[in-house]
């Protein structure tokens, strides 16, 4: 019983420091994320910017910005959920995830340009 | 902490907890399935990856062009979008003991992840019937695999969800059922961020090329 009493204190301690965010804080990141969400849509089916190069990088930071939002408004990542510890489990993920997209792409996009035919090949001594 | 002296060895003592102070149950679920997130993350990662590189392999088959859709991508990530946010309001529901409407916004949830599952099925069943299959090019096996991970995932959400909602049903909103819809909600939420990779980088960036 006492053991029980405890638990529920506890937990309710520990309930209050995770903010389930209110009403408008979900709201507000659903517009951004509709709107973040919209914009890289229209710009791709529509064909508004002149180059197939720039759309790309304009889409892919609308893509950061979005997933920032929902960590933030929907996860509700912060730097002081679970003492930090979250924040250092996201920090380590990222950097693996950096490493692994980053490597793959790059030692990859390098074995492809060595494997072109030979007559490319002999003026690269 | 209570540290005892064991004293049945002879010679020096040996110094040890006694026991670990009491943790309440579930104290650190939230931490550890924030972990199991995370190493999710990395399986996602790899996939991306592979898709990155192979995604331009086409062996002379389909390209991205002529098979996707993206209106239907557009509403399909709508719904899960709506999903988040009705998942969102479920919690906060949860949070004011209104165990119906916590109900509700979790079947409206479900419905909106069906929904998505839907969608992408038939997606999948139109590309295959055109004899887009995963075993046509190194581009759509990275395809089926990555976004038929994330579809499987999903799956796994409503099961979770349905499951949920049955225990929320018979035991009302405990403490143990917090706690376990609250890993759902990150589960759910993760999700969405792991949709807005593939809708950017596999549709949106794959139709651009």
């Amino acid at each position: 019983m006492n053991t029980d009493t405890h638990a529920a204190h506890a937990d309710h301690h520990h309930h209050d420091d995770h903010a389930h965010g209110t009403f408008s804080t979900y709201l507000l990141g659903f517009v951004l994320s509709v709107v973040l969400t919209a914009i890289p849509f229209w710009l791709v089916m529509g064909g508004a910017l002149p180059s197939k190069q720039i759309t790309a990088l304009v889409i892919m930071a609308f893509a950061v910005v979005q997933i920032v939002v929902h960590m933030i408004y929907f996860l509700h990542m912060s730097t002081k959920s679970e003492n930090g510890w979250s924040m250092m489990a996201l920090i380590f993920t990222i950097v693996m995830v950096v490493i692994a997209l980053s490597g793959s792409l790059w030692v990859m996009n390098h074995l492809n340009s060595n494997m072109m035919p030979i007559h490319e090949m002999t003026g690269m001594k | 902490m209570t540290i005892a002296v064991n004293p049945t060895q002879s010679g020096e003592p040996i110094f040890y907890l006694a026991d670990e102070h009491p943790h309440p149950e579930g104290w650190s679920t939230s931490l550890g399935f924030w972990i199991y997130l995370m190493s999710d993350c990395l399986i996602f990662a790899i996939l991306f990856a592979t898709f990155g590189v192979l995604g331009g392999n086409y062996a002379a088959g389909p390209a991205p062009k002529d098979l996707f859709d993206l209106s239907l991508v557009a509403v399909n990530t709508s719904m899960l979008l709506l999903s988040s946010i009705t998942y969102g309001f479920a919690m906060l529901t949860m949070a004011q003991n209104r165990i119906g409407q916590t109900q509700m916004w979790l079947a409206i949830t479900g419905l909106f992840g069906a929904a998505f599952i839907g969608i992408e099925l038939t997606e999948f069943a139109h590309m295959i019937h055109e004899g887009a299959t995963p075993q046509r090019s190194a581009f759509l096996s990275a395809f089926f695999t990555l976004v038929g991970t994330h579809g499987l995932h999903v799956t796994c959400g409503l099961i979770w969800l349905v499951t949920l909602m049955v225990q929320v049903w018979k035991f009302g909103l405990i403490e143990a059922n917090r706690r376990r819809l609250m890993c759902l909600s990150m589960f759910w939420h993760f999700l969405d961020v792991v949709w807005i990779g593939v809708f950017t980088f596999v549709y949106l960036l794959g139709v651009l090329r």
